[in-house]
């Protein structure tokens, strides 16, 4: 019989935090700004220049271990991991090995067999690497160090994962709860979030740990599944001819689908970590815990079970609309504003949900002002616009945030409530039909739906369909 | 010389460090990393096992700065000695 196989993963998640500034200086943290223009003599190492420690990333490291149930040090340090690359003009990045902020959390995931937990080694604090792009023109390197200094958090899994299933729930898990915690958007696209993910295969039932590799350059969930297949591959069939697997780093090319060799692993040992004596400690007193635990928002489940008991949503609404706190908040509000909660829920998860899928959006994106959805709501309420006229209304509120009542009367979408136009509507519709108004005369009561009909047509779909037709019968 | 550091380990250092030194140079360095072995040797002999690692050498701790952007551009100041430049960014060799 051939030899089963298990994969075991960890993660470690880099995630950029959204502050305003970068750890060490006071340089905005902002993305996509013309190169090197914020940059100063400590975020380009500059010798002399000393780190000052923003208060902020220490505090959105603290929430976030304690939202996964983290014990936070407290007395805490930062080291210097050394190696020389372009991207990192200090020849050192401004890491935590000895003392990490945080240590020994988990998170419950849940995936199609059921929930686990997977454990947190550790959290720190560190900064981020300048970006490097290449010339082909010059045939040579180009650096911007607008991202050197930006503040990371490094969140270390224990390799209790085992599929990519698990992978992937996990990573979404502390994706959400980043974003309710306002501390990272978490785009793997852009970089915000980085997973880089070791995975060793040994054989069922076997205690000890086979040899591991790592695997860098994944940014998006698919090129995460993608890699996990194709290197558990690698490694069995590297086992299976009598060979060995070797410890080193892998990028993945996912326009290749396949991963290539970097570098063997360096040892921790070779980056020569050593205390940063530029930095003073961190010391954090229960008080400030304290105070950190009492800001903590409402996270998802909790949530989700206040919406099905405030608002009587369904299970399945409540959860939904819990995923991202930007989507709960403008539910929240907008059923707070028109006082219909199972109707807001309807269109976040019909339209709103339809919408960014079809232009690839995140939910954390949403922007537009809930009293715009409120409105619309309570305009269909009132039959002043038909459904499909609200879809098309609603359509316009995501891409611009229109104000739709006004929008509505601009584009002539308001429906007639005038009777006198609908009156004249009606005679024009029985004139133009002789022999149909006779047939419903004589007994055939089904010829009513075309009269309706072509009411509705005279009247471009703008009036509300019982009202004509209760005006039919009356003058039928 | 209580110790002397091998070709192996010269060589490790060497490619860390990102440094290739000539034959003459390589032994002044062995000479003098040896001299700082036998220095931390020397405080190896000392008795630290009942002394609380210390942390850092100073006693207080949390300096720290609000989050608030102080700095403007600093693209001309911080490139101005740039060896070579190119569209607002470093010229380095080719990485990668």
């Amino acid at each position: 019989m051939a030899k089963q196989y298990e994969t075991v993963i960890g993660l470690e998640v880099h995630v950029e935090l959204s502050t305003k500034t970068k750890i060490f200086c006071g340089c905005a943290a902002t993305f996509g700004e013309e190169p090197n223009t914020h940059t100063c003599p400590v975020c380009t190492g500059m010798p002399g220049a000393l780190p000052v420690l923003n208060k902020k990333v220490v505090e959105y490291a603290m929430k976030l271990g304690i939202a996964a149930n983290c014990q936070i040090n407290r007395y805490s340090r930062f080291d210097r991991k050394n190696y020389f690359y372009p991207d990192n003009p200090q020849n050192y990045q401004i890491s935590q090995l000895y003392l990490p902020i945080c240590h020994d959390g988990w998170l419950d995931i849940e995936t199609a067999s059921g929930n686990k937990k997977i454990r947190i080694h550790e959290m720190h604090m560190e900064e981020d690497a300048g970006k490097l792009i290449h010339d082909e023109w010059e045939d040579c390197s180009l650096v911007d160090y607008n991202r050197s200094g930006v503040p990371l958090i490094e969140i270390v899994s224990e390799p209790d994962m085992r599929t990519a299933e698990e992978v992937i729930a996990y990573l979404e898990k502390l994706k959400m709860i980043c974003q309710y915690l306002g501390v990272s958007d978490c785009k793997l696209q852009e970089g915000s979030m980085r997973a880089d993910v070791n995975l060793s295969v040994r054989e069922v039932g076997s205690e000890t740990m086979g040899t591991r590799t790592e695997m860098k350059n994944l940014n998006s969930f698919k090129a995460i599944t993608h890699a996990i297949e194709g290197e558990r591959a690698r490694q069995i069939e590297l086992l299976e001819e009598g060979r060995q697997v070797i410890q080193e780093t892998r990028r993945w090319d996912d326009n290749k689908e396949s991963s290539y060799s970097m570098r063997s692993k360096e040892d921790a040992k070779d980056y020569r970590y050593f205390p940063d004596p530029d930095l003073m400690p961190v010391v954090i007193s229960e008080g400030w815990i304290e105070d950190i635990k009492k800001q903590q928002p409402e996270f998802a489940p909790e949530k989700a079970k206040r919406f099905q008991q405030e608002y009587g949503l369904p299970q399945y609404d409540a959860s939904i609309l819990t995923q991202s706190r930007r989507m709960a908040d403008i539910f929240e509000e907008t059923a707070g504003l028109c006082g219909q909660p199972k109707k807001v829920s309807n269109w976040m998860m019909g339209e709103t949900m339809r919408i960014l899928k079809e232009k690839g959006m995140d939910p954390e994106e949403l922007s537009f002002t809930p009293s715009h959805l409120a409105d619309l709501i309570l305009a269909l309420e009132r039959k002043e616009i038909n459904q499909q006229g609200a879809k098309q209304v609603f359509e316009q509120i995501m891409e611009n945030d229109v104000e739709p009542i006004s929008y509505m009367k601009e584009k002539g979408l308001m429906m007639v409530s005038d009777d006198g136009a609908i009156s004249r509507a009606v005679e024009e519709v029985m004139a133009e039909n002789p022999e149909t108004v006779e047939d419903y005369r004589g007994g055939k009561e089904k010829v009513l739906g075309f009269l309706v009909g072509q009411v509705m047509k005279k009247m471009k779909g703008k009036a509300d369909p019982g009202k004509v037709n209760a005006l039919l019968r009356e003058k039928l | 010389m209580s110790r002397k550091i091998d070709d192996a380990t010269m060589d490790n250092v060497e490619i860390l460090a990102k440094l290739a030194l000539s034959d003459e140079e390589r032994e002044r360095a062995r000479e003098e990393m040896e001299k700082i072995l036998s220095y931390v040797e020397k405080i190896n002999e000392l008795d630290t096992d009942r002394t609380e690692p210390l942390v850092h050498i100073l006693e207080s701790g949390n300096v720290f700065r609000e989050d608030e952007v102080t700095n403007g551009s600093g693209k001309e100041e911080s490139l101005a000695n740039a060896p070579r430049k190119k569209d607002g960014q470093y010229m380095v060799p080719k990485t990668v």
